[in-house]
C-alpha cells in the first residue's frame, strides 16, 4: 500500500522539492552565530589574555620582572608569548570557550521555539545536527586560533620575530616556531572539540543552555577534581584534562608524538560516543519545547 | 492505484504524556482543495495532533501521512509542499524579519527567496522587514509566521490558531488570506479554538475534546441535527416562563428580551401551546430555531449535554459523531 503511495505517481512528482545541502544549514548556521552577542564574548575571553599580557609585560618591564620559566624568553622572542598564552589558556579558559558556544547551540532553539520552525522547512534533523556540532567546532576552532593570532601578533609586535627556545630547552628558527605554533593551536583543538562535543550532547539532552554550559564546563572541573586526587595517578592519562595539555609534546626536541597520538584515541573515546548518543537523541526527540 | 494521495491521513494516532492521554485516536481525513477546521477547547489536543501531522513529536501509536508519505519515517520529504507552524510561529530575535525569512528560503531549498519581499507584502510587513524579529509585536509574529508558510509555496498549508493575537483588521485579513488561498487550490487545516474563527471558512471541521474527536464533518450538518430550538413570543411573557417551567419536557428556558428562548421536542413544544391557551396567554410567535453553533460546540465539548440530547448527526463523510 504505501509502496504505491511512495512509487512516485505523477502529482508526487511536482510536489518534490529541492531540499538544501548540510553546507547552506551549517552557512546559516555560522550566520547565526556571528549575529548574536554571546559569540563575541567567548571570542573576548581568548584574545584580552594575550592582550593584557603584552600591555602589562610592556609596561612593568623592569627590576620586579615575573621569575618562571618564561620570564627571560619572553623578551627574547616574540613567539614565545602565543606559548605561553596557550599554556595558560588551555587548562580552562578554551575549554570553557568552546563549552559556551557548543552547549548553547541546540538548547537555545528549543527554548526559544526555532527548532520546530527550521525543522518545518526541508532539512532532515540529521543535516541540522551535523551543521550545528561542526558550527559548535569552528567555532572552538575560531576562538582558539583568534586567540593564538592575537598572542603571536602582539607578542613579534612587542620583542620580535626571533628564534625560540623550546620546552626541552633547544633552539628553534623564528619560522620553524611560528610553525610549532600554528600545530600546538591545531592539536590543542582535539581535546577542545571534545569538550564541544559533550558541550553538544548536553545541550540536546538537558535542552537548557545554561544547564549545558554549566555541564559541559561541570565535565572539566570534575576531572581536574579527580587529578587532584591521590591513588588515581593510574587513570590521569585517560582523563580529558590531560589531554589539554598533549600539545606540549610539539614544543620539545626531538618532537615528543606519544602525548599526541594518545590524546587524539583518548579524545575520540569521549568525542564520538558523545556525539553519536545526541545524534540519536537529536533526531527523536519531541521537538514541542516552545 | 493512489493517482493522488490525500493532504492529510491520520490513522490512530495517540500521543501520551505520562498519565496524560493528550491524543487519544484520532483518525483525520482532509482531503486535497478543503479548508479544513480543526476545533476544540484549551488542552483538548490540536497542538499536539499538529505537531504529530509535521513530525516534530513522536506519536505513540499511530500514523501520519501528508500526500501519502510519513513524515516520521521520511523526514524533510514528506513535507515536501507542507507548510505551517504550530503554536506561536518563532524566529531567531536577532535576525530582522527579512534575514528570518531568507534563511527560510535556504533551508527550503533555495529558489524562493526572490518570493521574500512577495510574502512580506502579502502580510503587510515590508515596512517592518528590517527590524530585528525580537523587536516585533505578537500579532507581527504571527504575520511573519503566515509569511514564511507561504515561502514555501505549500499546497497545504498547517495552521495552529492562526488568528491568536491579532486585531480585528488583522483577523479580518487572515481570513480573506485563507479564503483566496482556498480558492487558489491550497489545502488548509487550521487549528482554532472559536467556532466563529472557523464558521466561515471551513468546509468540514473535526471538534476535538479531551484527545478525541467528538465530530468530523460539515458545519452545516451539525447545526441542523439540533432542530429542537424554539423562539416564544406571547402576551404576557412572564407568565408564559412560568407555564414553560411548570411544563414536561422544556428545557434550557431563558427569557432573552421581549421572547422566551426554549428546546423541546416538538410534541412538548405542542403541549406548552396549548399549555398556554389554556391559561390565557395569546401565542404571538412560537417558531424552531436553529441552536446556535456556539451552543452545540460548547455541548460537545464540554460535555453539558446530560445524555439525552445526542446530536444526531447525519454524518456521511465518517461515522463518527458520538456523544
Ligand atoms: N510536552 C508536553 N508534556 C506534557 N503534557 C503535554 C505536553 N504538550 C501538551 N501536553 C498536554 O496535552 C494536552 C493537549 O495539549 P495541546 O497543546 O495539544 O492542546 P490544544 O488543543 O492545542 O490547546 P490550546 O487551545 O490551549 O492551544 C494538554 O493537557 C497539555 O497539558
Ligand atoms: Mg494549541
Amino acid at each position: 500500500m504505501s509502496h504505491a503511495a511512495t512509487a512516485a505517481p505523477p502529482a508526487q512528482g511536482t510536489r518534490r522539492r529541492r531540499h538544501p545541502s548540510t553546507l547552506t544549514v551549517l552557512r546559516w548556521e555560522l550566520r547565526k552565530l556571528i549575529s548574536q552577542k554571546r559569540t563575541y564574548l567567548g571570542l573576548a575571553l581568548g584574545a584580552i589574555p594575550p592582550l593584557i599580557f603584552v600591555v602589562f609585560w610592556n609596561f612593568h618591564e623592569g627590576p620586579d620582572r615575573h621569575g618562571g620559566i618564561f620570564a627571560t624568553e619572553i623578551t627574547q622572542s616574540g613567539l614565545a608569548t602565543p606559548v605561553l598564552m596557550l599554556l595558560f589558556e588551555s587548562a580552562f579558559l578554551l575549554p570553557l570557550i568552546a563549552a559556551l558556544v557548543s552547549g548553547d547551540i541546540v538548547a537555545t532553539e528549543d527554548s526559544n521555539g526555532t527548532l520546530k520552525t527550521i525543522l518545518t522547512r526541508s532539512v532532515d534533523r540529521g543535516q541540522v545536527f551535523a551543521a550545528k556540532t561542526f558550527a559548535a567546532m569552528v567555532y572552538a576552532a575560531t576562538a582558539v586560533f583568534g586567540a593564538a593570532a592575537i598572542a603571536t601578533i602582539a607578542g613579534v609586535a612587542s620583542w620580535g620575530f626571533h628564534h625560540v627556545v623550546t620546552l626541552s630547552d633547544t633552539v628553534v628558527s623564528a619560522p620553524e616556531g611560528l610553525l610549532l605554533i600554528v600545530a600546538a593551536n591545531v592539536f590543542v583543538l582535539i581535546p577542545l572539540l571534545t569538550v564541544a562535543s559533550i558541550g553538544v550532547l548536553l545541550s540536546t539532552v538537558t535542552r537548557n543552555s545554561a544547564a549545558a554550559v554549566v555541564g559541559a564546563i561541570g565535565v572539566v572541573i570534575v576531572l581536574y577534581i579527580v587529578t587532584a586526587i591521590p591513588g588515581l595517578e593510574s587513570i590521569h592519562p585517560y582523563l580529558l584534562t590531560e589531554q589539554l595539555q598533549a600539545w606540549q609534546g610539539l614544543m620539545r626536541t626531538p618532537t615528543d608524538w606519544a602525548p599526541i597520538t594518545h590524546s587524539a584515541w583518548v579524545c575520540a573515546l569521549y568525542a564520538l560516543p558523545s556525539l553519536f548518543a545526541a545524534y540519536l537523541v537529536f533526531v527523536r526527540r519531541d521537538v514541542a519545547g516552545d | 492505484m493512489v493517482l493522488t494521495a490525500p493532504p492529510v491521513k491520520a490513522r490512530g494516532l495517540v500521543k501520551r504524556y505520562k498519565d496524560l492521554l493528550a491524543v487519544d485516536q484520532i483518525d483525520l481525513n482532509v482531503n486535497a482543495g478543503e479548508v479544513y477546521g480543526f476545533l476544540g477547547p484549551n488542552g483538548a489536543g490540536k497542538t499536539t495532533t499538529l505537531r504529530m501531522l509535521l513530525g516534530l513529536i513522536m506519536p505513540t501509536a499511530g500514523r501520519v501521512e501528508l500526500f501519502g508519505r510519513d513524515p516520521i519515517r521520511e523526514g524533510a520529504r514528506a513535507l515536501d509542499g507542507v507548510a505551517g507552524f504550530v503554536e506561536a510561529p518563532r524566529f531567531y530575535p536577532y535576525l530582522s524579519g527579512r534575514k528570518n525569512l531568507q534563511m527560510m528560503a535556504a533551508l527550503d531549498g533555495g529558489g524562493r527567496s526572490e518570493r521574500v519581499d512577495e510574502v512580506l507584502a502579502l502580510v503587510d510587513l515590508t515596512d517592518a522587514a528590517e527590524k530585528r524579529a525580537g523587536a516585533y509585536s505578537h500579532g507581527m509574529g504571527q504575520r511573519l509566521g503566515i509569511a514564511a508558510a507561504l515561502l514555501r509555496g505549500p499546497e497545504l498549508l498547517i495552521l495552529d490558531e492562526p488568528a491568536t493575537g491579532l486585531d480585528p483588521a488583522g483577523i479580518r485579513d487572515m481570513r480573506v488570506l485563507i479564503r483566496r488561498l482556498a480558492r487558489e487550490g491550497i489545502t488548509v487545516l487550521l487549528s482554532s479554538h472559536q467556532l466563529a474563527e472557523v464558521q466561515e471558512i471551513c468546509d468540514r471541521v473535526a471538534i476535538v475534546r479531551s484527545g478525541k474527536v467528538v465530530y468530523e464533518g460539515p458545519l452545516a450538518d451539525l447545526r441542523g441535527a439540533s432542530g429542537q430550538s424554539y423562539r416564544l413570543h406571547t402576551s404576557d411573557d412572564l407568565h408564559a416562563a412560568d407555564i414553560a417551567r411548570a411544563a414536561t419536557g422544556i428545557h434550557r428556558l431563558v427569557v432573552a428580551g421581549p421572547e422566551l428562548r426554549f428546546q423541546a421536542s416538538e410534541a412538548d413544544a405542542g403541549a406548552l401551546s396549548l399549555a398556554l391557551g389554556h391559561a390565557g396567554v395569546a401565542i404571538y410567535t412560537m417558531a424552531p430555531t436553529l441552536a446556535s453553533l456556539e451552543d452545540l460546540f460548547f455541548e460537545l465539548t464540554e460535555g453539558t449535554a446530560t445524555g439525552n440530547r445526542q446530536p444526531a448527526v447525519d454524518v456521511t463523510s465518517t461515522p463518527k459523531a458520538t456523544q
